[in-house]
Parts: structure tokens; C-alpha cells; sequence
């Protein structure tokens, strides 16, 4: 039944994806075609012949809507078209190339977010109220308001610049220049999950199945892991969607202070520079990551949480 | 009759009931007092009010012009003997007067951005949740598509597209961070619309478009300003993201982001430039989000959304 009720569920917020699909392709569409200047609005004026020549291999002589219908096409075979402005590049390449170092750089902070922000979340929820669990605390609100391209300036400064460590930037695959842009990147989704943790913590260490595990004579960190992490893990995994979205994002600012080629870079690149398939085609791609992790998140609390019932109208 | 009077005032258990009666109906003055015991939150509420005087007042105190290049002290650094506290920059800008300046810059978005989120957001979710059926559904599914979006990357994008006026920035900000606002408004609305209180305004004829206004929104007031103050931090962070990546506010123009971005340029000759803009933005929004966290725990105490 249960088993059952997750599948209808996921099928059915499967198929709800597919309007936010679309509309984020289209916004994104139309955004861009309504912008003032053109890819080839350079600093030197193109002959009319050539202007039209190049208007017509990327299609844009065509009328608005053909062009849409036309892009909409060629987005199901998941081909995003050629890029603008680094020329002999398609959009896919451009992103099959960026994209790994986005990962790694990425996923490595999602990680570490994740181990060290419950790690320090739970042992200030056992030391609740006392000046340990203040000051981690103090700090994790610190880590959420200081920016990241704050950081990032500061570690520079002090860990490569003064220290001379670590190098202050480049990318080249190995573990000393993934260090300071993942720490960056961790930052703040360390401060949020360990907020998060230490509250349902505390409200799950009140509970009253705990206090009876407790009085049967568990040890403490039995109750802990076998009892109290599952649930008070409930509400980090809910965040690890818009975790990502954050991650994405900060990644843009990150990529582009440790000079890392990574998709954000290009975006931001491609925003300067008009170059309209690019950024559409980041736009939609992180979309649909977003989109999809959020799915998956979405239905790992479900199936994790059994206090969810599916048995009604969802 | 006068007689009941007094057997009642007499009782101490009424008398005890008719004082949490008092108690219940100043909901607002016991969020205060709670609000006050947060020692977090009050000192950070002192800080942001100094805050907000220094950078309003500060560089009309101070004897340079934020545009004024001081050539005789280019990158110099913090000092009282050439006048520049906080030290200047490569073009030997005062960084104390740019730093203030920019302040206002950030604060203003921050406020003005929340206004405008704080608009759309409350009469969105407030109509939403008061119709229902249908309507709810559908602007509920609307601010659901929304919701999946790369929301950054749309700001981005509007910038981008639309140029890089201040005024944009505010909407651009606004405009996609009224979602959750929605979300929150609808949640209470759906919980108010079947109180006595308003469906007897319903019996009387009130129209519809009166009871949102003066029944349903004036009672969600709490609720909003706890989030409104949680969404001014927010909002600033972005504004000076979008600085910082040259995509925000212009010169001559600046923001404690823009301010970040040059300092981060030249911090390895002169990290004067890049401490003190990123010392201001990280106070304030150190100290917002400890007043967001002090106003939620103090207006609604179990309710964590």
C-alpha cells in the first residue's frame, strides 16, 4: 500500500514538472529576444549582406513564435544550438566542458555541508543552552550572513596571499586549488544545516519515545543514532533542495573569484556578452537539475518521513 | 444584576481569568516584552539603528565627497593625520564616505525591495487564500512553477536584459522574492477567513475586497513582519551578489557589494579597501537576521515556518 501510494505520488509530481518546464523555457525565451542589442551588435558594424546571412543560419529572421516553436523543438532532443559568441562551439559542448568542474567543486561542498553542518548541529543540540551551543550558534549566524564573495576575498588574502599555502586560484583538477573554493562554498550550507539540525534535534530529543528509550537504559549516543538522528535529519533533507539552488548559485560568484571554468563562469560570461543560446542553455540546464533534485528530495522525505500518508488527495 | 458584578469581581479564580483576559487581548505588547528579553536581538536593534544614523547622517559630517580623489593620498592607508579613517582607494576616494554611501544604497534596496515583495506577496496570497477552490489552486500551482525556477539566474537575466537601473533593481529583487511571502500570506488566510469576526462582516455585506483589506491583512500583520524582517537581509545579500559580479548598481553609484568587488581588486596592496565595506554589509545582515530570529520566536513561539 505504502509502497504503491509513493510510486502514484512520484508519478503524479513527475508529470507536474512538465508546466515549469515550460514555463522556465519560456521565460527564458522571450526574456532574451526582448532584449535591447542583438549578438552581433559588436563594436564594428556588419556589412547588411553578412548581417543577414548570419541572421538567417541562426534563424533569426524568422518570425518570434516559429523561432520559439523551433527552439522548444530542439530542446526535447536536448540540443541547445550553437553559441553566439565563442564561435565553432555549441552550446553543449560549452557545457559538457563546464559542467564537471561546476560538479565536483559542487558536490564536494554539498558534502562536506552536509557531514560537518549535522555534525556540529547535534553536539550543540546536546549542550543546548550552555555558552558551547551559544557561540556555535553565534558562529553558524555568522557563517549564514557573511557572503560568500566575502569569504572568498578574506581566505585569498590571509590563507594564499599572507600564508601562501594554498594557490589563490586557478583550476587544474588537483586537491589544493579544489580546497579554498569548496570551503567557500560550504560555508553557509554548513551555518544553515547545522541551525536546522540543532532545532529539530532539540525537539525531537523532547519527545516522549526518546525519553522511554532513555528510561529502558539506552546509552546516549545509541538513543542518538538509532532513535533521534533519523528523524531530526527530516528537515535537512527537505533543505537539500534549496541547498542546491544555493550551491548553483554561489558556484557563479566562487567560480568567478578563483578564476575556476566552470558553467558559471560562462554564464556570467555569456549574460555580459548576449550571447542568447548560452545563457538559455545554462538557464534551462540549472533549471532542470534544480527542478529535478528538488523531485528527488522531495520524494526521499516522503518515503523517509512515516508520518506522510499518501492514502489521501495529495 | 449589581450583585452578580460582584460576586464575580470578588472570586479570585475570576479575577485570575479576567487578567490573562487582558494578557490575551495585548498580544502584541507580550510579543514586545518577549522580544525585549532576546538580549540578541536588542543589541543587534541598537546596532542597525546606529547603523541607519551613521549612514544617513555620517557623510554629510564628514569633510570629503564620496567622488572627491584626493591625489596626494592615492591607496592610502586608515589614518587620522590625512583625515581618511577608513584609508582610500586606488583614486584616492575616501573609503569611510564611499563605505557610508553605499550603505545607503544597500539599505535602501533592502527596504524598498522588501516593500515591493512584501506587496505583491501579501495581496497575492491573501486573495488566493480568501477565494479558495479553484482560484486557490490555481495561483497556488502558478507560485509553485515559479518556485522551481533558478531564481538568481532570472535576476541575472533581467539585469542583463533590461539595463542597470537602480529602479530595476528593486523590482527585479521584489518581484521574484514575493513567493514565499505568498506561500505564508495564503497559509494564514485560510485559517482567519472562517473566524467569527469575518464571516460576520460576510452576514453584514461587507464586499469581499473590504474584508481582505480591513479584517484579513490587518490580523496577518505579524506574521508579515517577522518575514519581512527576515527578507531584508536577504534582499541586500542579493543586491550586492549582483553588485559584485558588475551587475548591479553603477557608478558613480555604489553598494557595499560594488564596494566588495573593488576592494577585492586591489586587497592584496591595499585590504583596507576590502575590510571595511565587508565589515559594514556583514554587521547588518548579522544583525537582521538575529532580529528576524528574535521577532519569529517572540510573535509566534511555536510556529517556525
Amino acid at each position: 500500500m505504502r509502497q504503491e501510494g509513493i510510486i502514484h505520488h512520484a508519478t503524479s509530481r513527475l508529470l507536474g514538472l512538465i508546466p515549469t518546464l515550460l514555463v522556465l523555457i519560456t521565460i527564458a525565451f522571450f526574456m532574451i529576444r526582448v532584449a535591447p542589442g542583438g549578438p552581433f551588435d559588436g563594436e564594428k558594424v556588419l556589412p547588411p549582406e553578412i548581417r543577414a546571412n548570419l541572421d538567417a543560419k541562426y534563424h533569426l529572421d524568422e518570425p518570434l513564435m516559429q523561432q520559439y516553436f523551433r527552439y522548444l523543438g530542439q530542446i526535447i532532443t536536448l540540443d541547445f544550438g550553437p553559441s553566439f559568441q565563442y564561435k565553432d562551439w555549441t552550446v553543449n559542448e560549452l557545457i559538457a566542458q563546464g559542467f564537471p568542474v561546476s560538479l565536483t567543486v559542487g558536490g564536494l561542498a554539498m558534502v562536506l555541508a552536509f557531514f560537518v553542518g549535522t555534525a556540529i548541529g547535534i553536539a550543540a543540540a546536546l549542550r543546548q543552552n550552555t555558552a558551547a551551543d551559544y557561540s556555535i550558534m553565534g558562529i553558524a549566524m555568522l557563517g549564514i550572513s557573511i557572503p560568500n564573495f566575502v569569504v572568498a576575498p578574506l581566505l585569498i588574502l590571509v590563507l594564499a596571499v599572507y600564508a601562501g599555502w594554498l594557490p589563490a586560484g586557478g583550476w587544474d583538477w588537483s586537491i589544493q586549488r579544489m580546497v579554498l573554493p569548496v570551503i567557500t562554498l560550504a560555508l553557509p550550507a554548513i551555518a544553515y544545516i547545522a541551525r536546522l539540525t540543532r532545532g529539530s534535534m532539540i525537539e525531537v530529543l523532547h519527545s516522549n519515545y526518546i525519553r522511554t528509550a532513555r528510561a529502558k537504559g539506552l546509552p546516549g549516543h545509541l538513543v542518538i543514532r538509532r532513535h533521534a538522528l533519523k528523524p531530526a535529519l527530516l528537515p535537512v533533507i527537505s533543505f537539500m533542495g534549496p541547498a542546491t539552488a544555493g550551491l548553483i548559485t554561489g558556484s557563479v560568484v566562487i567560480e568567478r573569484i578563483y578564476s575556476i571554468p566552470g558553467l558559471g563562469s560562462y554564464f556570467v560570461q555569456g549574460a555580459l556578452n548576449r550571447d542568447y543560446t548560452l545563457v538559455m542553455g545554462v538557464v534551462i540546464f540549472y533549471g532542470v537539475i534544480i527542478i529535478l533534485l528538488n523531485f528527488i528530495v522531495d520524494i526521499l522525505y516522503s518515503w523517509m518521513n512515516p508520518r506522510i500518508r499518501f492514502d489521501e488527495v495529495m | 444584576m449589581s450583585d452578580s458584578v460582584n460576586t464575580i469581581v470578588d472570586d479570585p479564580f475570576a479575577a485570575a481569568m479576567a487578567e490573562d483576559d487582558v494578557r490575551g487581548r495585548s498580544l502584541w505588547m507580550d510579543a514586545w516584552h518577549r522580544l525585549l528579553k532576546n538580549r540578541a536581538a536588542v543589541i543587534s536593534g541598537i546596532i542597525m539603528f546606529v547603523m541607519l544614523l551613521v549612514v544617513l547622517f555620517g557623510p554629510m559630517l564628514s569633510p570629503w565627497e564620496g567622488d572627491f580623489t584626493d591625489w596626494d593620498n592615492t591607496s592610502s592607508p586608515p589614518s587620522l593625520e590625512t583625515g581618511h579613517w577608513f584609508g582610500t582607494d586606488a583614486v584616492g576616494r575616501d573609503i569611510l564616505v564611499r563605505t557610508l554611501e553605499g550603505g545607503r544604497v544597500s539599505l535602501m534596496v533592502g527596504l524598498v525591495a522588501t516593500l515591493v515583495s512584501l506587496v505583491i506577496g501579501v495581496t497575492y496570497g491573501a486573495i488566493a487564500g480568501y477565494y479558495g477552490g479553484f482560484t486557490d489552486r490555481f495561483m497556488m500551482r502558478v507560485v509553485d512553477i515559479i518556485y522551481a525556477l533558478p531564481f538568481m539566474f532570472f535576476v541575472i537575466l533581467l539585469m542583463v536584459v533590461f539595463g542597470r537601473h537602480i529602479v530595476l533593481i528593486f523590482v527585479a529583487i521584489g518581484a521574484v522574492n514575493w513567493l514565499d511571502m505568498a506561500r505564508i500570506v495564503r497559509g494564514q488566510t485560510l485559517g482567519l477567513k472562517n473566524t467569527e469576526y469575518v464571516e460576520a462582516a460576510r452576514a453584514c455585506g461587507v464586499e469581499h475586497r473590504d474584508i481582505i483589506r480591513r479584517h484579513i491583512i490587518p490580523n496577518l500583520l505579524g506574521v508579515v513582519m517577522v518575514y519581512v524582517t527576515l527578507t531584508i537581509p536577504q534582499v541586500i545579500l542579493v543586491e550586492s551578489f549582483l553588485s559584485f559580479l558588475g551587475l548591479g548598481v553603477q557608478e558613480p553609484m555604489s553598494s557595499w557589494g560594488a564596494l566588495v568587488n573593488d576592494g577585492a581588486q586591489d586587497m592584496e596592496s591595499a585590504p583596507w579597501t576590502l575590510i571595511f565595506p565587508a565589515a559594514f554589509l556583514t554587521v547588518t545582515l548579522y544583525c537582521f537576521n538575529y532580529i528576524g530570529d528574535g521577532m519569529r520566536d517572540a510573535l509566534d513561539p511555536k510556529d517556525h515556518f
